[in-house]
């Protein structure tokens, strides 16, 4: 299963489970990221991490090994 | 009867702009029990009986940062008669997850749907009346910045207080979670409040470790509540937790699906910025071009034209002076117009001049983090600070800190791990603040002729300091772990508020000021008396000469334990020490100590860049190394009084502050030591114990430097964090 970290810039991909327990999978929850949301990768940091994307109507900045713990099926269009 | 409100909502949803506006200037800050966030407190306007407390910006009431355990202990256990929930309607969807669990909590909610202006604008429309219906809550638009709206809220709020009504039960999970809570309720409902059972209840459900350990339920019940956790787990495929999150914001999409048309598509204002701002081949050189024109302005130009400006004119020919014909005039004793005019004022004075050139680097660093670019730094920086295992919030600290260590450290509050914090708070100081420039500007004239290479190496000691530091802590047993994490909201870019800004820049002056008047005049009487008393012909009195002075008796006695840093000499011991008291008290104490004979002339000196006028402080140096010597163990060791402080109230705890003001001692010994005593060998002055130290020093450094990472058994995060609030 890809990761939110396979998503490349201006795919946009649909979560299908935020694995890890604790401080950090709750974080990324709280912050929107929840199963069957939609979310868009917008850019990379000019040093190639972390990621920027959109979910929810807002941007959010995540480092791409927190990417990992997020299973997403990316959208073809 | 007295009502007390709360004012709840999303950081960056303008909360600051909207409870000022709320409480005018009756606002008072102080902090939480046991942890320094700020605690705000004010009347509302026109409702003199209402009591308005902010809470912290939060997204969430989890139990995993301070900021959220300040905020759910609060709700929860001194029950607030309303809740004002602030939700910026430009970012709804989030803001109202925040809103479903304040609902759960039990106390009445009116929500403040913000920003309403800048939605209509954007030809959004957002349906308030069905908004409030599905919550169950009143929904006022308002517009905190213009003012639009307030009036209605305070009203809505005072009211609502005062009925007394709840809010109605939201039921928004799916019926097997809805049925789950019900059983929990059941099995705790004799154990928790009334008030806040379906709270309780939900908690329980998501295996809430702190309200585990807050109540007392029977351990049969507690049985029977996991295996309803685990049946409902198994069907859903999910843990406990993440079914409520997930469901929560199900139900918020449902209502956002209801009550929001949104016509406004594509990329908006900020994504633009952004594709340049923080793009792969301009991020960099941009972000380069913005710090070099905040501190040329505030530095090089237009700060050190006011600078000079309070110094000479101001403090010399408006105050000093004509109070010192004053005072002879009134046959008052030489002694004491002599502490008056050249102790007190003086000191303060030289202090005073610094004032401007800070708020002109204050009022660039608030705009900075008003506007959002702040944020777009950390999302930049993240990458570089990750590996000395810091995470790019830190980087916002140091950049304060490059104008007062005070504010630095105190911005440290927005990294979540305790560990992180206590990393950025020890380090922070090691960047040369506005007060330690005069000291760089001293040393440079002095002992390098002007040489210009000598300031920016200060600020790469700095921030060399920090790395080191960063990776020799990040290996050690009490910092070791995962590094934070960096899961960060990127603000919308926004226009700064002049309101914002201003208070902002209000707050830190008048604090420098108090500092000032307190701290300094305290340390500039100190310095003025241990130079004009001491032991002479028998008894103690005023002294003809500084080699009778109290200063040089003490100096002379401690000066040994820096000779091996090259600097042992009575003066420049005493300079270091009056240097906790404020960084650029340092200059002053040579111009008292010299045969300059003035602090304030030494700073004109330093100002001006006169080298001549300078030889009296190079004649106390040895050679050019050991003056930079002095230069990097000033910069490096314990800070001011004043920062010492504030880690003492933000670490909140003696033991960790201790350990901060050590390490930082500590280091900058070691790394004057080597600076020193390498020059002075690859200069051709013989191998000694001291280059002998040197090298063993350097040695250890490198190890703690490039050793692996020691083993350490691996501990959930999640209950390290709540263990340590």
């Amino acid at each position: 299963m890809p990761t939110l970290r396979d998503v490349d810039v201006g795919q946009s991909a649909t979560v299908v489970r935020v694995n890890g327990t604790g401080a950090v999978a709750r974080r990324i929850m709280d912050m929107g990221i929840t199963k069957g949301v939609k979310v868009l990768v917008r850019r990379v940091a000019p040093l190639g991490d972390p990621i920027e994307i959109t979910v929810r109507g807002y941007e959010l900045s995540i480092r791409k090994s927190d990417a990992e713990m997020i299973e997403v099926e990316i959208n073809r269009t | 009867m007295p009502i007390t409100i709360t004012l709840a909502g999303n950081p960056n949803s303008g909360k600051t702009t909207l409870f000022n506006a709320l409480t005018g200037s009756t606002q008072r800050v102080g902090n939480w029990p046991g942890v320094t966030i700020d605690k705000k407190e004010g009347k509302l306007k026109k409702h003199k009986d209402a009591q308005v407390i902010d809470l912290p910006g939060i997204y969430s009431l989890s139990p995993y940062t301070q900021e959220e355990v300040i905020s759910r202990n609060y709700l929860v256990n001194e029950k607030p008669d309303v809740i004002i929930n602030l939700v910026d309607g430009t970012n709804i969807e989030r803001n109202l997850f925040l809103t479903t669990q304040l609902l759960d909590v039990g106390i009445p909610v009116v929500i403040a749907l913000n920003m309403i202006d800048v939605v209509k604008k954007s030809g959004d429309r957002i349906d308030s009346k069905k908004l409030s219906q599905v919550l169950g809550c009143p929904v006022v638009e308002t517009s905190a910045l213009k003012g639009d709206g307030l009036d209605e809220l305070s009203n809505t709020a005072v009211e609502l207080a005062k009925a007394g009504r709840k809010s109605f039960f939201s039921r928004r999970f799916s019926t097997p979670v809805e049925s789950a809570l019900a059983k929990i309720r059941e099995l705790i409902k004799n154990y928790v409040p009334a008030k806040n059972l379906r709270w309780y209840a939900i908690k329980f459900f998501e295996r809430d470790e702190i309200v585990q350990k807050q109540t007392d339920i029977p351990k049969r019940a507690k049985e029977q509540i996991e295996r309803i956790i685990l049946e409902c787990e198994r069907e859903f495929d999910e843990n406990s937790a993440s079914i409520i999150i997930r469901e929560s914001y199900d139900f918020v999409s449902d209502v956002v699906k209801a009550c929001v048309r949104k016509t406004s598509s594509g990329m908006n204002v900020s994504d633009r910025i952004d594709s340049v701002v923080t793009s792969r081949w301009l991020g960099f050189p941009i972000f380069v071009a913005v710090m070099f024109f905040v501190y040329f302005v505030s530095v090089s130009t237009v700060g050190a034209l006011v600078t000079e400006f309070t110094n000479e004119m101001f403090v010399g020919s408006f105050v000093q002076e004509p109070l010192r014909n004053l005072l002879s005039s009134a046959g008052t004793a030489e002694w004491l117009t002599g502490l008056v005019v050249d102790g007190i004022i003086g000191g303060i004075g030289s202090i005073a001049g610094f004032l401007p050139q800070m708020l002109i680097l204050f009022f660039f660093l608030a705009l900075l983090e008003d506007c959002g670019y702040m944020a777009r730094i950390a999302f930049m920086m993240d990458r570089i600070f990750r590996k000395f295992g810091m995470s790019g919030k830190s980087f916002i600290p140091l950049l304060i800190g490059t104008g007062c260590g005070v504010p630095g450290i105190m911005a440290a509050r927005t990294i979540e791990q305790q560990k992180d914090r206590r990393m950025t708070i020890m380090t922070t100081t090691f960047m040369p603040c506005g007060a330690k420039l005069p000291i760089i500007a001293l040393i440079a004239g002095a002992a390098f002729g002007g040489a210009w290479w000598v300031a920016p190496s200060a600020y790469f000691l700095g921030v060399g300091a920090v790395i080191v530091s960063g990776i020799i802590l990040k290996k050690t047993r009490p910092f070791a772990g995962e590094p934070s994490p960096f899961v960060m909201e990127l603000p919308a870019y926004h226009f700064p508020s002049a309101v914002n800004v201003g208070r902002s820049m209000y707050e830190r002056a008048t604090s420098f000021i108090k500092k000032a008047f307190t701290v300094y005049m305290l340390a500039s009487i100190l310095v003025w008396f241990g130079a004009s008393f001491g032991f002479s012909n028998g008894g103690f009195g005023l002294v003809d000469s500084l080699d009778q002075s109290v200063l040089h008796t003490i100096g002379s006695a401690v000066a040994g334990i820096f000779s091996p840093l090259g600097f042992g000499r009575w003066e420049t011991t005493v300079a270091t020490f009056m240097g906790l008291a404020a960084k650029e008290q340092v200059v002053g104490v040579f111009g008292v100590l010299t045969s300059i004979g003035d602090a304030d002339l030494a700073l004109q000196l330093v100002d001006s860049a006169n080298l001549e006028g300078l030889a009296p402080v190079a004649a106390l140096f040895a050679s050019p190394a050991a003056a930079y010597s002095f230069l990097a163990f000033n910069l490096l060791c314990a800070p001011c009084f004043a920062a010492i402080n504030t880690i003492r109230t933000e670490m909140n705890s003696a033991k960790w502050s201790l350990f901060a003001i050590g390490y930082q001692c500590a280091f900058a010994y070691a790394v004057a030591l080597i600076i020193y005593q390498f020059s002075m060998f690859f200069a051709g002055g013989g191998f000694g114990i001291g280059t002998a130290s040197a090298f063993i020093l350097l040695a250890v450094l490198l190890f703690m430097l490039f050793r692996p990472t020691p083993k350490q058994p691996k501990i959930k995060t999640g209950r390290k964090i709540s263990a340590a609030v």
